[in-house]
């Protein structure tokens, strides 16, 4: 056993080369946490600046934002293969990679644990590792029913969360319908305190108080540094929230953006601690 | 704003620079940012490398498909950008003139926003038919709807009042704006995101089918500008003197509008938002050889040309492999060069 492992981990470098693309530039953090997961990292050479999880790829040439793509800094990284998270552009830049011959692979987005799925099979199936993009998504799998069996034998009633993207000069932006924000506090049994609007909106303080959340779900990038933006005190602040039953018990769930919206290899941790923290605040 | 425009920049002779030397330093300038521009970027190659070694494919996509493209195209834009201002500073009689005063730029930006926010739900024929350039066609469309609405409104009996064409700019610059704002209201994430970069303009998606697009329009553009040199330079005496001295006064007029919308348009749809240099080149060139436009006009295309190659070539080394939006280069680097300047010789410039 400790020997097979041994002879494999001698040949790992030639069975890449013989499985797949050796010069793999991920752009999309979501894409990059598969290409981790997967334990395919050795053969990154790129990442764009949204992948900053696991911290590991931050040590990568970063070659831009992913909607703001320029064709000869993804081309100096001598890619054999791109692999793109739909929405990465813009459209000019692909089209003039794909002249130059470069193998790209659209990464399918979506926010729901079926999407999870796809994501990570047709990673595993850009980088020729489909057996483990299929074991992968067999361990997800089974944490994601488990993550879904504790939502659903959980006996309170579904907390009214209240998701803010963000907190500029006091004014709010909430989810709405169709966002991924949406669509975790569902998985995780809560219940979006917004409703009549679809996508990311400015709220307005009555839209706020008649929203009157149990628990304020709020991004926290993650870095404990100075970009954390908005304490929880300032959200306890606001008057508007202040007033809600969720600003008064101080009921506040704070999350790192990537791993509660990613839909990525965490959403079923995600989808735990999310739950957990909901219940938690709320009671 | 009153209708008699503020005076235009007084004759500085005791400074001036001779003519011939200005242009022979910008052409060299012109010709070393070419040069650096092809040479230099994240892959470092070097142009010369094909008469030393055979390429392989992607090099030669980064060499000709890549930088070769973009050098032509910025050179294209920073002249087109460049003579745009100066020609609105002529027309208007106002150093602080841009083609931004009179709306293009912000219909330019409409059309665009129009693009990004709604193109999912345009008819598929046209999206079929443009591809992926929706954006750039409807910002050209936008550019070029502000100033037939402009020209229409400022136009009476033949007649163009400079002053009504500037409030007409302003007040279109203003509905456009609006229009803008609830299309941004409108859009969602990715969209948001797409028109802040937008905004920042950017030559990196520059390839040969926007050069073969853009060029010609911003040729033409450059072209139609060298015969209104002379109306422009007697213009500045006064639209009455001007007549007097027999220079056909509304073709120039028209000639100038034309000349900007097309320059500006085609610009502003290739590279999104640029800003700054139209008003900076002409600034600078003033104070070396003087307001007449008949060196003026040129010496911008020149200066223009180099100074946005010189920009991209700075933008796209900043933060290799990833890449700075030129917009904010351009500013970032030409903002305290022209406060510097103004302080130096605010006595010469009598803004």
């Amino acid at each position: 056993m400790i020997r097979a492992g041994l002879i494999a981990l001698l040949l790992w470098p030639a069975l890449a080369r013989a499985e797949g693309p050796g010069r793999v530039l991920s752009v999309g953090g979501g894409v990059t946490e598969i290409v981790y997961a997967l334990g395919e990292e050795a053969r990154l050479v790129g990442r764009d600046t949204t992948s900053t999880f696991p911290p590991a790829a931050a040590a990568l040439p970063d070659v831009g934002y992913m909607r703001q793509l320029s064709p000869e800094g993804m081309l100096s990284v001598a890619p054999d293969l791109i692999l793109l998270s739909a929405g990465a552009g813009p459209a000019e830049t692909l089209e003039t990679l794909g002249a130059a011959g470069v193998a790209m692979v659209t990464i399918p987005e979506g926010i729901t644990p079926q999407a999870v799925t796809e994501k990570v099979a047709a990673v595993a199936a850009a980088l020729g590792v489909s057996e483990k993009g299929a074991e992968l998504n067999a361990r997800l799998a089974a944490e994601m029913a488990a993550a879904q069996a504790a939502v659903a034998a959980e006996p309170g009633p579904a907390p009214k969360v209240l998701f803010i993207l963000g907190n500029s000069g006091g004014r709010l932006t909430g989810a709405g319908a169709g966002t991924a924000a949406q669509a975790m506090i569902d998985l995780a049994g809560g219940e979006n305190a917004i409703t009549g609007f679809s996508g990311y909106k400015a709220l307005t303080d009555e839209a706020i108080a008649a929203a009157a959340p149990d628990v304020l779900l709020v991004m926290d990038r993650g870095d404990g540094g100075a970009s954390e933006g908005a304490t929880e005190a300032d959200y306890l602040a606001h008057p508007a929230l202040a007033a809600t039953p969720a600003g008064r018990a101080g009921a506040i769930v704070r999350m790192p953006g990537m791993f509660l919206l990613g839909f990525g290899p965490r959403t079923p941790e995600a989808i735990t601690a999310l739950h957990r923290a909901l219940f938690a605040k709320a009671r | 704003m009153s209708a008699a425009p503020l005076a235009a920049p007084k004759p500085a002779p005791a400074h001036r620079l001779p003519a011939g030397a200005v242009a022979v330093g910008l052409l060299a300038l012109l010709l070393a940012a070419a040069g650096l521009s092809l040479s230099l970027g994240a892959s470092g190659l070097a142009p010369w490398e094909p008469l030393l070694r055979p390429l392989s494919p992607v090099e030669a996509a980064i060499l000709y498909d890549i930088r070769l493209p973009r050098l032509l195209l910025g050179a294209l834009v920073g002249a087109g950008l460049a003579v745009s201002g100066a020609l609105m500073q002529g027309l208007f009689r106002n150093p602080l003139a841009d083609p931004g005063l009179v709306g293009v730029g912000a219909g330019a930006g409409l059309g665009a926003v129009i693009a990004i926010v709604l193109g999912g739900a345009l008819p598929v024929a046209i999206r079929a038919a443009t591809g992926i350039y929706l954006v750039p066609l409807f910002a050209f469309a936008g550019g070029w709807a502000a100033v037939v609405v402009l020209y229409r409104v400022a136009s009476l009996r033949g007649q163009t009042s400079i002053a009504t064409m500037l409030l007409a700019g302003i007040v279109l610059g203003a509905l456009a704006g609006a229009l803008t704002g609830i299309l941004i209201f409108l859009a969602d994430d990715a969209q948001l995101r797409d028109l802040t970069f937008w905004g920042l303009g950017s030559l990196a998606g520059a390839n040969w089918l926007k050069l073969t697009a853009a060029g010609p329009i911003l040729l033409a553009g450059l072209a139609l500008s060298v015969p209104l040199a002379r109306g422009l330079d007697a213009m500045a005496l006064g639209e009455a003197v001007a007549r007097h001295m027999g220079v056909p006064v509304e073709r120039v007029k028209r000639g100038a509008i034309l000349a900007v919308a097309a320059m500006t348009g085609a610009a502003v749809a290739v590279s999104g938002g640029i800003g700054f240099l139209g008003i900076v080149v002409p600034h600078i060139l003033r104070l070396a050889v003087g307001p007449g436009h008949r060196l003026l006009l040129p010496l911008s295309a020149l200066f223009g040309a180099a100074l946005l190659i010189g920009a991209d070539t700075a933008a796209r080394l900043v933060v290799a492999p990833a890449e700075l939006p030129i917009g904010i280069l351009m500013a970032l680097i030409g903002a305290p060069v022209f406060l510097w300047i103004l302080l130096a010789r605010r006595a010469v410039l009598e803004l």
